[in-house]
This record gives structure tokens, C-alpha cells and sequence, in this order.
């Protein structure tokens, strides 16, 4: 296999950083170093990295691929080039398909397919069957074929005693769960932020209590069960405040937070464009605030982008009509580098949020078993394998819907001046992105 | 502040200063002269077209609307949406792309989902949208009635020409709505016309059947229609709203109109010189009984027919670009 080196980047370790060459050689990091890249083996692709800060390639924890059953939006193929654009170098795809990823034979489609795209894709597979929230899915068999996330999203487990059993019946199979908090019967067929603004728009509201209720319900049976849970994309500043407090108890739960909830507010509505609708609705800007504030802080484990593509004439419905959902993968690492502070920012926090904590979450790390995937979020030392990201942080560039990889251009950012862009991806030891673009 | 909605869209009160109230209602009092002619056609419009489209049903909206562009003398494209092919989850686009095509100058927009009519006017920048009634957003035109036949009524119970009357008639004018504030277009495009004219506005509603925000809305809100009965001048009811499904946020109707309906009893404490209006259709026996609607302080037919001279008034200000051609 070819061998690569980035060149004189800024290598992002977990505790510290350093500039230095890295070298590749037949997937694996073979050396790490001021002249690991001097002297590179003949043949050898470089990539100079000079002003790039240089990590462990990004991981997402939530992305929809459509794939089954809404191909003219997505497939598995134009996630995965729209995620190695993004820096991605491994996905998890979401289980709410047409039909849902609740049985062996479709988790082992994506995956086969998810094999022959140009990034790692892994799978989180569903809860209950059809994720109707009441038949438990078989978890057992779905974590021999190494599934380790499983989530209903796009709703929530509604019914406690179901998602209770779930937390029982996950544990000793060493898997994790994973919640969309929104009671259904509160969130109803609200379609953006309840409030002032929802008011005057005459837009049904989705309350934030309808998050924070079923956050609270969770942290309690958390409690009781001793199962770890996962909670995607928390949206308000009350709900963070739950998790954070449990977290300081001991609980085993972890928490991502989406771009889109730290980088827009409700107002964004208040032209009634369907790209800026999503579930759980953009919020308040104080609730915008508390989430970035957290980010920094480190109250939040992962940045997942709930990439979430629809075709075109699905969104150009009324507002209450339109689904929701937006794109994320191809923004997602700019918009982190400008909530957490652009120039001012850390780069250790970049990759944990990016990549370090979403990886440990999905087990992807180097010393989990990992039947179908390489190695993510590692410490960028030799013997890692070869999931790397270039990023620029001074690159000024605007989102254009021509640039998209994705199949759909639902992007609430088409038009947003961005800071920072991800110049290279590697994905086991192959360049599949160089100078912004896919090889 | 929208000063005028001279070569404008119309979507919503929310933002219209006075003075452009009172131009609109001062239009709109000047086509109330066209009426008593016996051509009952002013040329203000002619070549113009108007496209009326009624995703949702309302024939007497959509037969005020499409009279008042012919006696303007627009052609008038009337597709009746609500009942054709175009069905939720269609894309609104095509619609009005298709309809674009025809060659327009305006679009009278009625929709179930708010914000419609904006959206559409994204779609045609080129073409002045007028909303008719969206979701729960806003009722544009409904308001400017229901201010025009306020201001008309008491102008003339006093004797005195509606157009010098200007807004003063609602200085001080106590309005109290009643009833499904929070799924009503109709309240919050009253309730924006009013308070902008210089009304003080009570509303009088269960709570589950308040909007969320109520708080920061320009009225007071009264726990008890009773006591507030006497204070009013004007009381607007509005319709309950059971197709969105009003219905499950109180016990029952009886209870709603027990407590909140204008029964023939609580109509004898009436001042007599309290107007009482309704926007219509009225669920009879709910939110008023029948002998209330029959009495003469009930306006609600006068509301009926002065929906063509306001929306005549409204066609040409946003239509008609110029602010200098002859009515
Ligand atoms: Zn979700």
C-alpha cells in the first residue's frame, strides 16, 4: 500500500500538541515526528500542512444516510463523500430507514454497503422494532455484528417501561443507548420553538419541556438501571443542566450537541424557510448561548451533526407541512472552530468534541473490538491507524449549495461566511480528500 | 413600521403603522361609493390580473376577494385549490410557478399552514401577494374590516363623515375579544389593527385557549367575561376553532359556552350601544345564541359587506403602483 505524509502540521495529541511530520505507511501511523516525513519511502504521497492543525479524523454520531428507502435524498455512497469532505473519517448511520435498521439482514446491507464507501460507516441500529417504541429490537444479535449505539431517533422511546426494559436488556451486552428526548405528546405537531416567536408566526410550538421531561424520565431510570445512555442533540440550556448534574453524580451518560443548535436560534424561522426546521427545534438564543457555553466548558462529549437530508420538493412545502431536519456533515467542523472560539480556540477541544469522545462513545477506539472497522479518534501516535484530518483554520470560505456533496442541499447555511476548512481527509491510509475536494 | 402599502404584499397587521390603517380604511370608504352606482366598476385595474387561490375553503372570502377585483376591473383567475389535485404535500412551488406562468400581478392567498403567503411571495418576488387568512398567522383583511366597520358604525352614530374621523373614534375604544385567542388569524390581525388605531384590548379566554405568550401581547387579559361585559364597547367573539381541534383544549361546549359564550342572559346586561361582532361562520349556540346575532348592536352582516370595499382598497394599494391614479 502507498504511504503518506502530512507534513509539518500542528499534531494534535490529547494532551498536548506539537509540530511534526506524519508518516503513513500501509494504514498504519508509522512514525510521528520533526523529520518523520524528511526522509519518506519513494513513491510516497505529501501533503504539506504547514498552518493545519492535524488530528484524529472526525466521527459522527448521528447522520442519516436514507438509505434504505429515501435514496433521492441521500444514499449511503453520498453521505459518506459528503462526510469525507466534512473531515469525517467514520459515521455512524442512524436506524430510522425505510424499513428501519432493526434486523440483521438490513444492519448487514448498510454495512456491506457502508464497506464500499470512501469512509468507515458504521451502524447504530434501532431500540424497538420499526422504533414504534413497544417490541424490543434483537440488540443481542445486532451487537454480534458490532453494532454499539442503538436509538429509536427521530422520536423517543415514549413509553418508560419499554425504555427501561431497553436499559436492562443493553447493559451486560456491553452496548449503549441512545435517546431523542422529545415526548412525543407535548413536542405533538409543534414545528418550531414554542414561544413568543412561534406565537406570532402562528406556528404550532415544540415546548422545551418537551425535551427536558424526557431527559429527567431518563436520568432517573439511568439511575436505577446502572445503563449508560447517550443523549443526542440537546437542545436547551435546562436540559444540559440535568445531564451535567447527573454526570457529577456518577451516572453513566454521555451528550452531543448539534450545529445547528449552537450556531442558530429560533429567529431563523421567522421567514417560515423549511431549511430551519429540525427536531428538537432551534431554540432561544439564550439556549444557543448555555449550549456554547458548554461546548467550551466541556460539559459536552461529542459534536454529532444529525445530518438529516431531504429532497428538494419535500422542503419546499409550508413550514408546518415540510419535514424536518437539515444537512451537517460538509459545515459541521467550521461551525465548531467558530463556537469555540475560532482563532482562540482549543485545539484539544476540537478533537475531543469532534472526534476522541464521539469515538469512545461509538467504540471505535483502537482498543475496542471492532469487526468490520479501523480504529478512530486515536492519540496520533504510531501504531494508530490511518484516520487523520487536515484542518486549516485560516481559511475563509463562504457555503455554496454547488459545493455539496451531499444529494440534497437542505443546508440552513448556504450563503454563511465559515472560518476553518478541512483541507485533507485519510481514511486507512488512503487520501480521499486533498485541497478541499474529493481525490 | 410599514408607512403604506403601496406596491406592497400584504401578509400581516403586525407591522402597519396607523397612518396606514387609516389610508387603507379611507380607500376602502371611497369604494364604498362605487357600490351605490348603478355600474358598479371603477377602471383602476383594468389589464391587471388577480389570481385567486383557495387552498383552503372559504367561499365567502374567496367571492368578496374575486367581486372586488372585477368591480376594480381586474380578470380575475380564480383556481379553486382546496378542492383540486393540489393536496398536502404537493409542492406550494409548482403551484405557483404554473399559475406565474399565466402572467400575474397579484396572488390572494388562502392557506391552512402560517407563513404561506410569505413563502409564495418568495417564490414571486415580482408579484404582490395578499394573504388571505394563513394557518394560524394572520387574517389581514378580516381586521381591516372589522376596524372599518368599528370606525364606519360610530361615525356614523355620530353624525359625522368616517374619513375626518381618521382613527380618533378609537382612541380610547374598549374592545374586549372573547374566546379561541390562541388558534384565531382573525384575533391577532384584530388585536394589531386595534391596539395600532389606539383601542385599548381586553381578551376574555379559558386559559388552554390563551397563546402561550399572552403576557407580552399589547391587551389585558380578564379572568372573568362577566365583569367585563359592562365595560365594553365593541366585543368581538371569534369562532371556535374545531377543525384545529379547539375543542379538546376545553371539557366540553357546553362548558365553553356557559362560561364564555355570549348567551341570550349575558346579552341583557349589554349596554345597548355595545357593538357586537363575530367574523363568521358562527358555530350558533357556541359562541353567541342566536337571538344575540339577531340583535341590532350584532354587526355581523355589516362585516359581511364591507369585506368588498376593504379588499377592493387593498387590491389597489398594493396593486396599483402609483399613488397618483384616479380611483
Ligand atoms: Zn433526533
Amino acid at each position: 500500500m502507498a504511504s503518506v505524509v502530512l507534513r509539518n502540521g500542528l499534531v494534535v495529541h490529547p494532551d498536548g500538541a506539537e509540530i511534526a511530520d506524519v508518516l503513513i505507511v500501509d494504514g498504519r501511523i508509522a512514525a510521528v515526528g520533526r523529520d518523520a516525513g524528511v526522509d519518506p519511502p519513494s513513491g510516497c504521497r505529501v501533503i504539506d500542512a504547514t498552518g493545519c492543525w492535524v488530528g484524529p479524523g472526525f466521527v459522527d454520531l448521528h447522520t442519516h444516510l436514507r438509505e434504505p428507502g429515501d435514496e433521492a435524498a441521500e444514499t449511503i455512497a453520498s453521505g459518506a463523500r459528503a462526510a469525507a469532505v466534512g473531515g469525517f473519517t467514520a459515521v455512524l448511520a442512524m436506524p430510522n430507514t425505510e424499513p428501519a435498521l432493526d434486523n440483521v439482514a438490513l444492519v448487514t446491507y448498510v454495512l456491506d454497503q457502508g464497506s464500499r464507501a470512501v469512509i468507515d460507516v458504521a451502524v447504530a441500529g434501532a431500540i424497538t422494532m420499526s422504533r414504534a417504541g413497544e417490541r424490543l429490537a434483537p440488540l443481542a444479535e445486532l451487537a454480534a455484528l458490532g453494532v454499539r449505539l442503538f436509538t429509536d431517533d427521530g422520536v423517543g422511546v415514549q413509553n418508560a417501561a419499554v425504555m427501561r426494559r431497553a436499559l436492562r436488556y443493553a447493559r451486560p451486552l456491553g452496548v449503549r443507548l441512545a435517546q431523542h428526548c422529545e415526548d412525543a405528546a407535548l413536542a405533538a405537531d409543534g414545528s418550531m420553538n414554542e414561544g413568543a416567536l412561534s406565537s406570532r408566526l402562528g406556528l404550532v410550538g415544540r415546548p422545551s419541556i418537551a425535551e427536558e421531561v424526557m431527559v429527567a424520565r431518563d436520568l432517573v431510570l439511568v439511575r436505577s438501571t446502572g445503563a449508560p445512555l447517550h443523549f443526542l442533540h440537546v437542545s436547551t440550556a435546562r436540559s444540559l443542566d440535568l445531564i451535567v448534574r447527573a454526570r457529577a453524580e456518577g451516572l453513566p451518560v454521555s451528550c452531543e450537541v448539534a450545529p445547528h443548535h449552537f450556531t442558530l436560534d429560533e429567529s431563523a424561522c421567522a421567514t417560515y424557510d423549511a431549511n430551519f426546521k429540525v427536531n428538537p427545534p432551534l431554540r432561544s438564543s439564550e439556549d444557543v448561548e448555555a449550549i456554547r457555553r458548554a461546548l467550551r466548558g466541556g460539559d459536552v462529549d461529542a459534536v454529532a451533526t444529525d445530518h438529516a437530508p431531504h429532497a428538494p420538493q419535500r422542503k419546499d412545502l409550508p413550514f408546518d407541512e415540510a419535514p424536518a431536519g437539515v444537512l451537517g456533515l460538509e459545515h459541521a467542523a467550521s461551525l465548531t472552530y467558530e463556537a469555540l472560539g475560532a482563532v482562540g480556540s482549543d485545539p484539544q477541544r476540537f478533537f475531543a468534541v469532534l472526534s476522541r469522545n464521539p469515538a469512545t462513545i461509538a467504540q471505535l477506539r483502537r482498543r475496542d473490538a471492532r469487526p468490520r472497522h479501523g480504529a478512530h479518534g486515536g492519540a496520533v501516535e504510531v501504531g494508530d491507524d490511518g484516520n487523520l484530518v487536515v484542518f486549516d483554520p485560516s481559511e475563509r470560505w463562504v457555503a455554496r449549495r454547488e459545493g455539496l456533496q451531499s444529494r440534497a442541499s437542505n443546508s440552513p447555511y448556504l450563503g454563511r461566511a465559515l472560518v476553518g476548512r478541512v483541507r485533507c481527509t485519510v481514511v486507512n491510509g488512503a487520501v480521499v480528500v486533498d485541497e478541499g475536494g474529493l481525490t | 413600521m410599514i408607512e403604506s402599502i403601496r406596491g406592497r404584499s400584504l401578509m400581516s397587521l403586525h407591522d402597519l403603522s396607523r397612518a396606514a390603517l387609516v389610508e387603507i380604511l379611507d380607500t376602502a370608504e371611497s369604494f364604498v361609493e362605487v357600490h351605490r352606482r348603478t355600474v358598479k366598476k371603477v377602471p383602476a385595474l383594468k389589464g391587471r390580473v388577480v389570481a385567486s387561490l383557495f387552498f383552503e375553503e372559504s367561499t365567502r372570502t374567496r367571492l368578496s376577494f374575486e367581486t372586488a377585483a372585477k368591480r376594480l376591473s381586474a380578470d380575475v383567475l380564480s383556481l379553486a385549490v382546496a378542492s383540486s389535485s393540489v393536496k398536502k404535500g404537493e409542492s406550494l412551488r409548482d403551484t405557483i410557478a404554473t399559475i406565474d406562468a399565466l402572467g400575474i400581478d397579484a396572488v390572494v392567498l388562502r392557506h391552512r399552514s402560517s407563513g404561506a403567503a410569505e413563502q409564495v411571495s418568495r417564490y414571486v418576488p415580482h408579484v404582490r401577494v395578499i394573504n388571505a387568512g394563513d394557518g394560524l398567522h394572520q387574517h389581514p383583511t378580516q381586521g381591516l374590516l372589522d376596524a372599518f366597520t368599528i370606525r364606519q358604525v360610530l361615525a356614523q352614530r355620530r353624525g359625522v363623515n368616517a374619513v375626518e374621523t381618521g382613527s380618533t373614534v378609537f382612541e380610547g375604544l374598549r374592545v374586549l375579544i372573547v374566546g379561541d385567542v390562541m388558534h384565531s388569524r382573525v384575533a391577532r390581525s384584530d388585536i394589531d389593527a386595534y391596539v395600532a388605531l389606539g383601542a385599548q384590548v381586553r381578551v376574555a379566554a379559558p386559559g388552554t385557549l390563551l397563546p402561550m405568550d399572552i403576557d407580552a401581547w399589547p391587551v389585558e387579559v380578564v379572568g372573568d367575561f362577566e365583569d367585563a361585559i359592562e365595560w365594553a364597547d365593541v366585543i368581538g367573539l371569534l369562532r371556535l376553532q374545531h377543525e384545529r381541534g379547539a375543542g379538546s383544549f376545553v371539557p366540553s361546549l357546553s362548558e365553553f359556552t356557559a362560561i364564555y359564550g355570549l348567551t341570550a342572559s349575558r346579552a341583557r346586561r349589554l349596554r345597548p350601544e355595545t357593538l357586537i361582532m363575530h367574523p363568521g361562520p358562527i358555530n350558533r349556540g357556541v359562541e353567541l345564541d342566536s337571538t344575540v346575532a339577531d340583535l341590532p348592536a350584532a354587526i355581523i352582516e355589516r362585516q359581511v359587506s364591507n369585506g368588498v370595499p376593504i379588499r377592493m382598497a387593498v387590491l389597489y394599494l398594493t396593486v396599483a403602483a402609483s399613488p397618483s391614479e384616479v380611483v
